[in-house]
């Protein structure tokens, strides 16, 4: 990790911390949970598209898988719900082999179809055959580990934002190693990707499997929290939000994902005094950022930052 | 070490290689020019494995090698450098050589998302000789500068500074001097020169600029129309009249070539 990066790192654990204290009301901390939830599908989206360079318009089908998997497993077969979860990764994991290693000979709009397909079968799958059908299906144990059950909204917002903080910390050291590297690379060029001995294919499956793994945590932590869950939740919409998250933070940058999935799930929020035109006026303001912060928030105000700097050493 | 024979190559109707045999001795520095069009850039993909030929076979090191993936052939001691500059980009210049570590290095996934401690070594030493391969081909002061945002002569520098990170036995450069000035030019012939001198690596050199080629290549085989139409030491081929018809207009060229080496 570089050291601009520990440094909001700690703001960051700092921030999660001090939430909870600052506005620890029930409101609060569940706009947070969705928040930390929506985080963690973003990064792994971000390493996908923004380093990989592969685009997916499929996760909330990882995301549907991960919500099901653990659900039922720790609701039918009495699951402690942190073996569950594990097992929903597996899954989520196995899902994306299944649809990496067809799809990945796709290149573009060919591979956001594909994968868009797959988000879809996932759906109707979970409608026709998942347990209560479209309706779905409630008694979802919470989350409990060592004996101790959280129910409590704070608990379920440290809890997530903990594993956020865990899943970061991962990505950035992978983002910044010898892996990292190449997924940059086949970014770059698969030409010479190839031509310096990387292995495109095998590197290309394992970074979607990384961001299922991701989307598969977030569902399994969702259903656990919410204990309901129906297929509407795991619908093309949801793959659409999380490109939006990733798109509005900033896609090059894993701090984006954070800061997009925070104001994409808050501002929905803000904008509940617009009443009947909320709908309208979120459209707008994603609409205009997208013109005006083409970037996205976070390189932008990296950017900003490194210009202040310079004028700073300028002026010495 | 490197053994072709009888490699031909079409793409639809277009002939590009016509029954090709190229051998490349240990050490040399072994030139392929030839006009536009020739089929020199053909060759060279199919020696790294971009291409597979429609016949004959390639060896490296008594191998063959006439059918793996380029990844594979690169991991087999091949490295080169592309015609049309192929970089990455919109990493810095350090971090494009540290991509061509890769191949000498094994940190996965997980155990760089989890820095366990070999990976941390591992880190440190990728680094240290990237640095050291940079200081090498001159360009530690661009360090930190996107790839991209480098004038096209140390572009080219650079891709073979990537090439040099994977340690290849074979290397080659597909017009290394094109769009360079004659400074950087007999700059970049001087770094061909203690490559194959210090690191000891052979040297497939695809080139237009008979002045450089002339000077530093020990043999020379030229290609016209798919076909090899000569082959020898660069005086040799200077006199050959086929070569001479070949490069019909390049006359200058190939006389001006012929000047700076005697
Ligand atoms: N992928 C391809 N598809 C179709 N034709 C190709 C392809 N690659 C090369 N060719 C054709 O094969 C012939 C040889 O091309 P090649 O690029 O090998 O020439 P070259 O000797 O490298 O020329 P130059 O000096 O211009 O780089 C040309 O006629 C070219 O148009
Ligand atoms: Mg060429």
């Amino acid at each position: 990790m570089k050291k601009g990066d520990l440094l909001v790192f700690f703001i960051f654990i700092f921030l999660i911390g001090l939430l909870p204290v600052l506005s620890g009301s029930t409101y609060t901390m569940t706009v947070g949970i969705f928040s930390g939830i929506n985080a963690l599908v973003a990064i792994g989206l971000c390493i996908l598209m923004g380093y990989a360079g592969q685009v997916s318009l499929g996760q909330a089908g990882f995301y549907g898988i991960g919500a099901y998997v653990s659900a039922f497993l720790s609701l039918h077969f009495g699951l402690p719900v942190v073996v569950s979860l594990i097992f929903a990764m597996i899954v989520g994991a196995i899902a994306a082999v299944i649809l990496a290693v067809p799809a990945l000979r796709l290149k573009g709009h060919y591979l956001a179809v594909a994968t868009l397909g797959f988000g879809e079968i996932i759906y109707i799958i979970l409608n026709e055959w998942g347990p209560g059908g479209p309706s779905g299906f409630g008694d979802i144990p919470h989350f409990s580990l060592l004996g101790h059950t959280i129910t409590s909204t704070t608990g379920y917002f440290y809890l997530i934002w903990c594993l956020v903080a865990g899943v970061m910390l991962f990505s950035l050291n992978l983002i910044h190693s010898r892996s990292g590297r190449a997924l940059r690379a086949i970014h770059d060029s698969e030409l010479a990707s190839n031509a310096m001995g990387l292995d495109v294919v095998v590197l290309k499956i394992k970074v979607f499997i990384l961001s299922a793994v991701y989307a598969s945590l977030a569902g399994g932590l969702y259903a656990h929290y919410i204990t309901f869950i129906s297929p509407s939740s795991f619908s093309l919409f949801y793959s659409i939000l999380v490109l939006m998250m990733v798109i509005v933070g900033g896609i090059t940058n894993l701090w984006g994902a954070i800061i997009g999935a925070v104001v994409i799930t808050v501002l929905p929020e803000l904008l509940r005094r617009f009443e009947e035109f909320d709908v309208l006026v979120y459209g707008l303001i994603l609409t205009l950022s997208l013109m005006f912060f083409r970037k996205g928030l976070v390189p932008i105000l990296v950017e900003k930052i490194k210009k202040l700097k310079g004028l700073a050493v300028v002026k010495h | 070490m490197l053994n072709i024979k009888g490699i031909w190559k079409s793409f639809g109707g277009l002939m590009a290689l016509r029954h090709i045999n190229f051998d490349v001795k240990e050490g040399d520095i072994k030139a392929l020019i030839g006009p536009n069009g020739a089929g020199k850039t053909t060759l060279l993909n199919i020696i790294s494995g971009i291409y597979q030929p429609d016949k004959g076979e390639v060896s490296f090191l008594g191998k063959n090698i006439s059918n793996l993936p380029s990844t594979k052939i690169a991991r087999k001691g091949i490295s080169r450098t592309f015609q049309h500059v192929e970089l990455f980009g919109n990493m810095t210049v350090l971090e494009n050589i540290m991509v061509g570590r890769y191949v000498k290095t094994k940190a996965g996934f997980f155990s760089s998302g989890l820095k366990m401690p070999y990976v941390m070594k591992e880190e440190k030493e990728i680094q240290r000789k990237s640095e050291e391969i940079l200081e090498y081909i001159n360009l530690t002061q661009r360090k930190n500068e996107l790839a991209s945002n480098l004038p096209i002569g140390e572009q080219r520098i650079l891709e073979i500074g990537r090439a040099l990170a994977t340690e290849p036995r074979l290397l080659l450069l597909d017009e290394p001097a094109a769009g360079l000035n004659i400074r950087e030019t007999r700059n970049l012939g001087e770094i061909i020169k203690k490559i194959r001198e210090e690191l000891k690596i052979t040297i497939v050199l695809v080139e237009h600029d008979m002045d450089l080629v002339m000077r530093i290549s020990d043999w020379i085989t030229v290609l016209n129309f798919g076909e090899i139409i000569a082959e020898g030491t660069p005086l040799e081929v200077q006199k050959n009249p086929e070569v001479i018809v070949a490069y019909l207009g390049d006359e200058e060229e190939i006389q001006r070539g012929y000047n700076a080496h005697t």
